[in-house]
């Protein structure tokens, strides 16, 4: 087995994860979890470097902050199967004295998770600072934060991007989940939000496209692209193509799912479509 | 504004002729002087001593004092703009790697402007920020009620986790910009913009949490934060001279509130007003009456502003029109004298 198919395992064991959590509990984020799966798997598996034995301060690793907290199932997955805590708390997902809450935090000392999300906008910001930690600290590692096109719509996301472009913040590699879809509908009928790629440009930003966010070479590729354009005076912006529902088909070009839980049948339809590979939790 | 920091204080001691002989404490300055200048001088303090302090502004470094801390260590001197959210979440991603911020803005926009901000990335995420803010309450004065908080102190002390500190003069507030680097976890300080007397001690050692009873008394509890310590030390030599002995109590942290304090000189005196520049709702005397109904019911009357917004106006006029000066805590001591049976 190369090492592609080994990363499409995971994912797919990843995808069964995120299904069976919302489904347990009646809630919870299906949509947007499945269209970044790839993404986390290819960034927890392939591209940081980070240590198993959890530090809130990180020294010496990379960092991945979160800004659309509501994809939580993806993150939980992903830590889980990355040795952040055992695969079987995932059954705890959004349950009384969890610590796996509806939104990622760290109040209940989940390890993995260093800053709390859910209230959209705030994670940038956070990344930023992390990353002038960094740089204080001499630490050469990255920040790595992830958030959605429609949390674009909050206003101190475009705070945090005019800070970073003129402090030419270097250490930062900031991707945006381009799938087009929130709550209302596409984001273009929301809120159309013009050329992303120029906006970022526009406030001193590198940016990298990667056109299939759900195909791991091209996030491998795309990442190991951003990567090696850090350290060089601009922050970097990844916009990562991705499809809501990824990997479901019912779930797929359609924003219904992003925040609603499969019933039984839909569940076993959606597991029949991704067989377990590295076994259920 | 240059001060000689290295003036004792003039305290001198009253005889108050009472049979069980307490003694009134009064206290004199020898200069006035605005107590966001005391957070300058802490936070230039703690840029010497503890390099993990960092500091961050949103483009009103000259008001808030942070000039000295800048120009000394510019390598830990964000300047983020007029962008306090952003502001906000820097300082909490910044704790991640050991930093210990310290955001300076007015208290308008340190507060209400950024509340989800501190309330998620920082106060539920449990992040070593300092949230240090200048210029709250009427005394903020002419630039009107558009800056002038009143609401912060109940917007803070609501936060699970936060500490809330409300300093009196330059001195204490130089001390607890320099206590608060020790503490770990989310605090807000209070300061502001008028020019005040400087009356405690220069080198207090400040407590957190620990309330201080500036002068002791038989017949009425006056609880002060904030600006309104100095204008409770006025009324209690009035109240005086009317044979009135008054219990003047500095309670600079208003979360966790010295509940010890309180309730002891409520059993004493069996009478409270408490002062504070801010709403009388979410305020000092909100977490005074709480502490009291559970403990030690106690008739207890607010000075404070009566859910309003401020205006323009110098301090002074303000204080006087917002009943926020000496006089009203006499007409306030009066009224609970009269309530106490």
């Amino acid at each position: 087995m190369n090492a592609i198919q080994q990363l499409e395992n995971t994912v797919q064991q990843v995808r069964r994860d995120i299904l069976r959590m919302v489904h347990k509990v009646n809630s919870g984020h299906p949509g947007g979890s499945l269209g970044c799966a790839e993404f986390f798997v290819v960034l927890y598996k392939e591209v940081m470097e980070y240590s198993a034995e959890f530090s809130m301060d990180g020294i010496g690793e990379d960092l991945f902050f979160l800004s659309n907290g509501h994809i939580s199932p993806v993150y939980y997955s992903v830590l889980a199967r990355s040795g952040f805590f055992p695969v079987e708390e995932l059954n705890t997902f959004r349950l009384l004295d969890s610590r796996l809450q509806g939104h990622p935090t760290t109040h209940e000392k989940l390890p993995g998770v260093r800053i709390a999300s859910g209230s959209l906008g705030q994670g940038m910001s956070v990344a930023l600072g992390a990353a002038a930690a960094k740089a204080l600290n001499n630490d050469g590692r990255l920040i790595y934060s992830l958030h959605g096109d429609g949390e674009l719509q909050e206003g101190q996301n475009w705070e945090a991007i005019m800070y970073a472009g003129a402090k030419r913040v270097d250490n930062i590699i900031a991707t945006i989940d381009v799938n087009g879809k929130q709550i209302d509908g596409s984001t273009d009928d929301v809120l159309h939000m013009g050329n992303l790629q120029e906006k970022f440009e526009a406030f001193g930003w590198k940016v990298i496209s990667i056109k299939n966010g759900n195909d791991i070479a091209s996030v491998i590729e795309g990442m190991k692209q951003a990567k090696n354009e850090t350290n060089k005076g601009k922050p970097i912006c990844v916009l990562l193509h991705t499809e809501m529902g990824n990997g479901v088909d019912f779930m797929m070009h359609t924003h219904a799912w992003h925040g609603k839980a499969p019933n039984d049948n839909q569940l076993a339809q959606a597991l029949e479509q991704n067989p377990e590979t590295l076994g259920d939790y | 504004m240059i001060i000689n920091l290295l003036k004792p204080l003039n305290k001198t001691l009253k005889h108050w002729e009472t049979t069980d002989l307490i003694y009134m404490k009064t206290y004199t300055f020898t200069e006035k002087i605005d107590t966001r200048s005391g957070f300058g001088a802490g936070l230039t303090e703690l840029g010497k001593s503890n390099e993990n302090v960092v500091a961050l502004c949103a483009d009103l470094t000259g008001s808030l004092k942070m000039d000295d801390f800048k120009n000394n260590h510019p390598e830990r001197f964000f300047q983020v703009g007029i962008a306090e959210a952003n502001m906000m979440g820097i300082a909490a991603g910044l704790t991640i790697g050991g930093k210990i911020p310290f955001t300076g803005t007015f208290a308008n926009f340190s507060t209400g402007r950024v509340y989800d901000q501190i309330r998620q990335s920082i106060a539920y995420s449990h992040k070593n920020v300092k949230i240090c803010a200048s210029h709250a309450g009427v005394t903020l004065g002419e630039d009107g009620a558009t800056h002038q908080i009143l609401e912060d102190i109940g917007l803070m002390k609501m936060l699970p986790g936060m500490t809330v500190i409300n300093t009196c003069d330059f001195n204490q507030t130089k001390a607890a910009t320099i206590a608060v680097a020790e503490h770990n976890g989310p605090v807000y300080l209070r300061f502001g913009r008028p020019k005040v007397p400087n009356f405690t001690d220069e080198n207090q050692k400040f407590r957190i949490g620990k309330g201080l009873v500036l002068s002791p008394g038989t017949d009425v509890s006056i609880i002060a934060t904030g600006h309104l310590v100095w204008e409770a030390l006025e009324a209690a030599k009035i109240l005086h001279e009317q044979g009135i002995s008054a219990e003047v109590i500095d309670i600079h942290t208003i979360k966790p509130l010295d509940e010890k304090i309180v309730i002891e000189s409520a059993k004493k005196t069996g009478a409270v007003v408490s002062c504070e520049e801010h709403n009388f709702l979410g305020g000092l005397g909100e977490s005074i009456s709480r502490t009291l109904a559970t403990h030690h019911p106690t008739p207890q009357e607010f000075v404070a502003t009566q859910d309003t917004f401020g205006e323009s106006g110098t301090p002074a006029q303000l204080m006087e029109k917002y009943g926020l000066n000496a006089q009203s805590i006499v007409n306030a001591t009066k009224r609970v004298i009269a309530r106490k049976q």
